[in-house]
């Protein structure tokens, strides 16, 4: 049983592919780690907490953007509301983290602190059990796949395509939006959650506990990644990349299209929840906010810019478009709408195979991996 | 009609009129003791009030080779629709064999039932090899958990060299599709028909944009798959029909016109009223 999987493993990449992984790997795992918190502060080799938490910011993006990558470039399935379901994954982790803080909030309740002041005696039913970690993690995954699940079953069943499909997408997240902003909703309304102060009773802003999520949000990124390449190389892949060719003639030759769509968008979405997840405890806040329809198109954005239809330009995508909305917004706030806009047009016009395909060169047609 | 054999087949029909029940291996058990492998009985199919097909009646036995010609708009291409799965007939009864009633089965379960349709337009994967074209198309368990893990067996891979062979396209099986001439993406979209080991084969203008050379070609091999398959050939070059028609059927505003050997047609007056009438 080992013999096939492994030789299957090995196949993913080529040598050229698995050195690049294992440098990128090397970097995440064993660099970072010494940089951050063996080096002294003083010195000039010292990372900082600010570029880990901003890195690890990234790997959650870069998660996102593979997983739509798997759904708009690999099946031509336009999701303008992938923002929900990386929203979705936060806020359960975002739950474990407000029970996590315990009487340590304001007003030294064992509710959390919106819940006082909004004169509630209990934890509504849908905080049951959030206290529990295995319970969060159910959460994680199950919330986003089940709602994509059933919303990918009637819009894909109803063989709602293209536009029209985005544009409910984009409804979808607007309206989990409005809900969220509601205080009754019992999510905190629009202060969302915040001053976590414990994971798994680990104090969670010290470099160690900083360090682990990096580092975990970098394996879970690299998995990902893998699983990816799996999916697209496999004949699964094959049949995605034929749906968005030419749909029609893959139920001609017998596929039932509506399992394909709805297996790779379930996915797609668990992913984005587990981004979610990673991303909370490493920033600190979650709100609706996260929800606006302006964030999930940017995650289309990225995979744009990167390259529709590769791996690894979502990825790239992913770190030069968020690299550079933390460089303007910092020094430039008033300029980065203006560059995003631009950025979004030059590779229309010109890069039409993002980044990636640019580096590629000429010849790359291949649209696949 | 034939109620127990219709009863064995509704559990397949019930679970599968969505979408839930997957695109598994159909076994090969089409009845087809009457002689036909489709009926067509009494369909009508209207859009917006338009008649696109009217009462049409229409048989098709086992191992035939069948042209059906007529005007534009006399409905060729609705009627493949509606065999196919693609519309749902307003009234009447498709059936495939004896027992398969078409109406009631999604695309998928069509073509896993054996039925293979060539489009006007040629469709193929732009984008993928020509042997990823082939082995997309080839007979298999099409679920998704089987996609997942299948890997191609060395008989699978020489069906797929096999194929390449009898359509002229082994030296362009890495090459994408989207790159072969319009001819050879007409034999690729009849090579991944063949894969499917259909029954029945229907093609929408199987011809048009080939050289002559190409469609002498295609002649011979429809004539060496009759017999083995049963083909439904919707064509508006008469030079081929000529070559490879045996019976002809005339569709005329939604229903048969006429029927017979081709030279029989030519001459029935109603016909050459229609095609040159007006």
């Amino acid at each position: 049983m080992s013999g096939p999987l492994t030789s299957a493993f090995t196949r993913l990449y080529g040598a050229k592919g698995w050195s690049v992984l294992a440098v990128c790997g090397t970097v995440l795992f064993v660099l970072f780690p010494l940089l951050n918190l063996v080096v002294p502060p003083h010195s000039e080799f010292h990372v900082s907490a600010y570029w880990i938490t901003l890195i690890g910011k990234i790997m959650c993006y870069a998660i996102v953007a593979l997983a739509m990558d798997l759904i708009w470039g690999y099946c031509g399935i336009l999701s303008l509301g992938h923002g929900l379901f990386f929203a979705l994954g936060g806020y359960a982790m975002g739950m474990y983290l407000m029970r996590q803080i315990g009487r340590d909030g304001q007003y030294a309740s064992e509710l959390p602190d919106f819940m006082v002041f909004l004169d509630w005696r209990e934890l509504p039913w849908h905080w049951w059990n959030t206290d529990s970690f295995l319970w969060t993690l159910l959460l994680i995954v199950a919330v986003p796949g089940v709602l994509a699940y059933v919303f990918g079953y009637f819009a894909f069943r109803s063989r709602i395509k293209g536009v029209y499909f985005s544009i409910i997408t984009q409804a979808l997240t607007y309206a989990a939006m409005l809900l969220f902003f509601r205080n009754e909703t019992g999510f905190g309304g629009n202060n969302g959650f915040t001053d976590f102060k414990r994971i798994l009773g680990h104090a969670i802003t010290t470099p160690q506990t900083r360090m682990v999520l990096f580092t975990l949000t970098g394996a879970v990124l690299i998995g990902t990644l893998l699983l990816g390449r799996y999916l697209v190389t496999s004949k699964f892949g094959r049949v995605l990349a034929a749906i968005r060719d030419a749909e029609q003639r893959v139920m001609f030759c017998g596929y039932n299209t509506l399992h394909y769509k709805l297996f790779v968008w379930t996915l797609s979405a668990v992913l984005c929840g587990v981004a979610g997840a990673l991303y909370v405890p490493q920033v600190g806040i979650i709100n609706p906010s996260e929800m606006s329809p302006a964030n999930s198109i940017e995650i289309a954005i990225w995979v744009a810019v990167g390259g529709r239809g590769t791996l690894s330009g979502a990825i790239v995508g992913a770190a030069v478009v968020n690299g550079a909305k933390s460089f303007f917004t910092q020094f430039l706030p008033e300029y980065w709408l203006f560059v995003l806009g631009l950025m979004f047009i030059l590779v229309t016009l010109f890069m039409p195979n993002g980044i990636v395909g640019l580096l590629r060169g000429k010849a790359f047609k291949g649209r696949r991996a | 009609m034939n109620a127990p054999a219709h009863a064995t087949h509704a559990t397949h029909a019930t679970a599968g009129v969505g979408d839930t029940a997957g695109a598994r291996v159909v076994t090969d058990a089409l009845d087809t003791t009457h002689g036909a492998v489709l009926y067509l009985d009494d369909i009508t199919v209207s859009f917006d009030g338009f008649k696109a097909l009217n009462k049409l009646t229409l048989d098709i036995d086992v191992g035939e080779l069948r042209c059906v010609i007529g005007p534009n708009g006399a409905g060729k291409t609705t009627m493949m629709d509606v065999i196919t799965g693609k519309t749902r007939p307003d009234n009447g009864q498709v059936f495939f064999g004896q027992t398969i009633d078409l109406t009631r089965l999604s695309e998928a379960q069509i073509a896993h039932a054996g039925i293979g349709r060539k489009f006007q337009k040629p469709t193929v994967f732009e984008h993928h090899t020509v042997f990823e074209n082939l082995e997309l198309a080839m007979k298999a368990d099409k679920r998704v958990r089987q996609s997942l893990f299948a890997r191609l067996s060395s008989e699978q891979r020489d069906r797929i060299a096999e194929m390449l062979r009898q359509i002229r396209l082994t030296d362009s099986a890495d090459r994408e599709a989207g790159l072969l001439s319009h001819g050879q993406k007409q034999w690729l979209e009849i090579g991944m028909l063949l894969m499917q080991e259909p029954k029945l084969l229907l093609l929408d203008e199987p011809v048009a944009g080939m050289s002559d050379d190409e469609t002498e070609r295609t002649a011979e091999l429809f004539l060496s798959l009759a017999g083995k398959h049963s083909l439904v050939v919707v064509e508006h070059d008469m030079a081929f029909v000529e070559i490879i028609a045996r019976k002809v059927t005339v569709l005329h505003e939604g229903s048969v016109l006429a029927e017979g050997k081709m030279s029989d047609v030519q001459n029935d007056q109603r016909v050459i009223e229609v095609y040159l009438g007006r």
